[in-house]
């Protein structure tokens, strides 16, 4: 006889209950049933998903040779990562590091002083101390390393490579594209003449795709025969071109990318903006709130946690940049606007399959580090501000 | 209801007899019904003949051509995937002939040495045995069909050299001399300052390609077999020595005259510049010489002069790494003290078969490839800037007919293809390299350590450390004796 506890149930306090077989079939049916529903999409993520992950880490193990009747992965170990970080690729993927000065050593000794400070803090304080403070001191040595890498090449007699010019990328980015936005969903929130116009125009930009946008930046960035070619030689800078020095082309890759995603800044806080509730405001404004003071107190506080989720989804986003950098300069001058995903993109197209999914790999490993940093030292407390 | 019947069987009969007489039945052509997609890079260059023909065909075959465009830096990986992959959705590609190495080598390409000997109409020996042995074989077998002569040379501006009492450039030096003089003049009459020297030098374009038609006057000066990348016996890089440092000073040097976003020009940019009149030098194939004849966007027309590639009168002393003066021992075929050394760069675009697609498909698409290099076609095509095909049969240099009647003059003819023939004759002609991978070594070290160092991120010392560790890395991960095995056999070095 099958009991309720035969079939994974629980049974009741008075000891197992007999069932009779079609309705033990039944329940335990019923219990599987989420599972089996389940299924399909568990198996088709990890087709889509994970499957293409793993087969990835293995491809940046080996390195692709044509033979006769088609090709051989020959496994290589750890050699494409050796190659990033220690070997021919090094200076192109990390930089070219500039020669120690008291004042690298001073911004190096600060760094670590506040990282030093921010582990100690986190061991007296939190609890479970081992695991909080083994993650804390993770994020130390990682942070740590970032920063002293982006500090010594972007010193002079320093060059950055590709991981620094993404992380530039990315947080210069974002920067400009949040202060942006917010000013632009302010203005446009407000009941002004012509605002809806406006609101369409903002969105204009995120409206074409990425390829389309670098292209038309491309033609207005092209001093000698853009639209902009008779301004810039009307001041004097006909014999000036951003395409040859590499903080004028970074700069104008940067300024490309703020204008195709200040947009979805825009639009997500607008949202926020007008979502908040009148009551606060005119609460604020019988109190005698200025527009300033009503922003800062009122204002900001309650859009703060879409704040945090719209930084953070432009984050993991902004690493992957690669159109325009592609389109613009090809990374040039040099490699000074190279992505991370234009370098796995050139080392894929030459056949180099393997240091190109070391590249990419070692993309992932920075996204993941950078958005789990920010999701548990910064996105917790934003969206729990409110 | 018989009735209904017999009226409907006479409706049909008329309307089967009627489309019959409407549509007089057409004979069935060799290729009715097949699909033939072709895959080259996105234009209007080399896409524009294949699509502006590709209708032609149908009309006398039947064959339906459809051409895909990807942009050129994706073009090699495109094509491999689609058959490492075994996608097989494209049955042919137009390509470059370096390539081909890492095609044939797995058995993705059509072999069609049968095919080729037995097709009269494409007049295979009136190709230029340079294309018929570097651009459409391998190992002694036929794989592509030429389409296309690529030689870089030098384009000066014959209106302006005049007017400045300066000769065309034999050599680098001259080349610096004549771009100095023209420099901040106005060249096209609008009034503002216009440029020495445009060179294609944009990253992951064609500049590895220009600082080779620079480099190779210095590195090679013994005939073709000698080689202009590696050493013969040890595949040692010729990318440290003081002959390629000096190469890639001029190379840096023609920036002072060049446009100020010049990192930023690819061949586009530099073929605008100069048929728009705002260079007075360029280093192009033999594309500038036809766009400049386009009355659409010439403003340059009939004051275009072409030259072989300036040479040196130092050359590389591979014993010793130094530069030594050229005489009858170390520049045999020196012209008057100058070692020229043009450069076949790229090779010419060439056709190829898809060894995958079945065989009907495989016919259509010989067959269309045979058609676009017939001399009916291929004459009349190298004659037009758009279609980025130069000269590569020998009749296209003989008799100016075409010429003339594209918008050339006779005298400008004769100078274009005197340049190429100049070119193809040359003993001393630099091969481009073809050697498994070559990619990795020309597009990806070559090309990055370029734009480093006219970026000035790095110095030449730095530059030449950087290509040469960067070969030396890529020939030990792929295999030192193959590749140098292949290496002397593009040759045609038997040891």
């Amino acid at each position: 006889m099958l009991t309720e506890r035969d079939l994974g149930g629980t049974g009741s306090p008075n000891g197992p209950v007999p069932l009779s077989l079609p309705q033990a079939l039944t329940r335990w049916a019923g219990r599987q049933a989420g599972s089996l529903f389940l299924l399909p999409a568990v198996l088709l993520l990890m087709l889509m998903s994970i499957f293409p992950l793993l087969l990835s880490v293995y491809l940046s193990l080996v390195r692709f040779q044509l033979v006769p009747g088609g090709f051989k992965l020959i496994f290589v170990g750890l050699a494409n990562y050796r190659k990033l970080v220690a070997g021919i690729e090094r200076e192109h993927f990390l930089g070219l590091l500039a020669d120690l000065t008291p004042l690298i050593w001073g911004m190096g000794g600060a760094v670590t002083a506040v990282l030093l400070v921010f582990v100690i803090r986190g061991a007296a304080r939190m609890r479970p101390a081992v695991p909080r403070t083994a993650g804390r001191l993770v994020f130390a040595v990682i942070a740590g390393a970032l920063t002293w890498l982006a500090i010594r090449t972007l010193a002079p007699g320093g060059r950055p490579g590709t991981v620094i010019t993404t992380i530039l990328y990315v947080f210069v980015g974002i920067a400009v594209q949040y202060w942006l936005g917010l000013i632009l969903a302010y203005l446009a929130a407000q009941q002004i003449p012509g605002r809806r116009f406006f609101r369409v125009v903002y969105l204009l930009p995120m409206m074409i795709t990425p390829v389309g946008i670098a292209y038309t930046f491309r033609i207005m960035a092209d001093l000698g025969k853009g639209p902009f070619a008779p301004l810039w030689r009307a001041v004097g800078l006909a014999e000036v071109s951003w395409a040859g020095h590499a903080w004028g082309a970074r700069i104008v890759v940067m300024i490309g990318d703020i204008w195709q995603w200040t947009p979805f800044m825009f639009i997500v806080l607008l949202a926020a903006l007008e979502a908040q509730p009148q009551e606060l405001l005119e609460a604020a404004m019988m109190d005698g709130a200025g527009r300033w003071q009503t922003f800062w107190k009122v204002t900001w506080p309650q859009i703060l946690p879409v704040t945090s989720t719209v930084i953070l989804i432009r984050m993991i986003e902004a690493f992957k940049i690669i159109d325009l950098p592609n389109v613009l300069t090809n990374g040039g001058p040099g490699t000074a606007t190279e992505s991370l995903t234009l370098h796995a993109f050139i080392a894929w197209r030459t056949l180099d399959i393997g240091g190109s999914a070391a590249v990419a790999y070692s993309l992932l490993f920075l996204v993941t580090f950078m958005a789990l940093s920010y999701i548990s030292l910064v996105h917790r407390r934003l969206a729990g501000a409110v | 209801m018989k009735r209904h019947v017999r009226l409907v069987l006479a409706l049909l009969g008329v309307l089967v007899l009627g489309s019959a007489a409407g549509t007089p039945a057409a004979p069935g052509k060799q290729f009715d019904g097949v699909t033939v997609n072709v895959l080259t890079f996105t234009g209007p260059q080399i896409a524009e003949p294949l699509q502006r023909r590709g209708p032609e065909f149908t009309k006398l075959t039947g064959a339906k051509i459809n051409v895909v465009t990807v942009p050129f830096s994706d073009l090699y990986q495109k094509i491999l995937t689609d058959m490492v992959t075994r996608t097989n959705s494209f049955q042919a590609f137009v390509f470059a002939p370096q390539w081909m190495v890492d095609y044939v080598t797995p058995g993705y390409l059509e072999d069609i040495t049968d095919r080729v000997k037995g097709d009269a109409a494409l007049q295979w020996n009136d190709i230029a045995p340079f294309f018929r042995d570097f651009s459409a074989s391998y190992a002694g077998r036929i794989y592509t069909i030429p389409l296309d002569g690529d030689f870089q040379m030098v384009y000066y501006r014959t209106d302006q050299l005049a007017r400045a009492g300066l000769k065309p450039p034999q050599t680098w030096d001259d080349y610096l001399k004549v771009a100095a003089a023209l420099h901040k003049k106005d060249l096209n009459g609008d009034g503002r300052a216009d440029f020495g020297s445009c060179i294609a030098k944009k990253r992951n374009a064609q500049s590895y390609w220009m600082v080779w038609s620079v480099a190779g006057a210095y590195l090679q000066s013994k005939g073709t077999s000698q080689g202009s990348f590696f050493d013969l016996d040890t595949l040692k890089p010729l990318t440290n020595n003081a002959a390629f440092a000096e190469a890639l000073r001029i190379y840096v040097d023609t920036g002072k005259y060049g446009p100020p976003d010049e990192l930023n020009w690819d061949v586009g940019d530099s073929r605008s510049g100069f048929v728009t009149g705002r260079c007075g030098l360029s280093i192009d194939w033999g594309d500038i010489g036809t766009l400049a004849i386009d009355p659409k966007s010439s403003k340059v027309k009939n004051k275009v002069g072409a030259v072989i590639l300036p040479g040196s009168r130092r050359v590389l002393d591979r014993a010793t790494g130094g530069l030594v003066a050229c005489n009858s021992t170390t520049c045999p075929y020196a012209t008057g003290g100058v070692n020229h050394a043009p450069f076949a760069a790229f090779g010419g675009w060439s056709g190829a078969i898809n060894k995958a697609a079945p065989d009907r498909v495989k016919a259509a698409a010989y067959a269309f490839l045979s058609y676009m290099s017939q001399r009916k076609q291929a004459n009349v095509d190298v004659t037009i800037g758009i279609t980025g095909f130069n000269p590569y049969r020998t009749s296209q240099f003989k008799g100016l007919d075409n010429w003339v009647k594209a918008g050339m003059s006779a005298s400008a003819a004769k100078n274009y293809l005197g340049a190429i023939e100049a070119s193809l004759n040359s003993p001393n002609m630099v091969l481009d390299l073809r050697v498994p991978q070559n990619q990795r070594y020309q597009q990806v070290v070559l090309d990055t350590a370029i734009a480093k160092l006219l970026a000035k991120q790095i110095t030449i010392q730095q530059a030449m450390k950087e290509i040469t560790d960067g070969w030396e890395a890529t020939t030990n991960e792929l295999g030192r004796d193959a590749q140098l095995q292949a290496y002397r056999s593009t040759l045609g070095v038997k040891r």
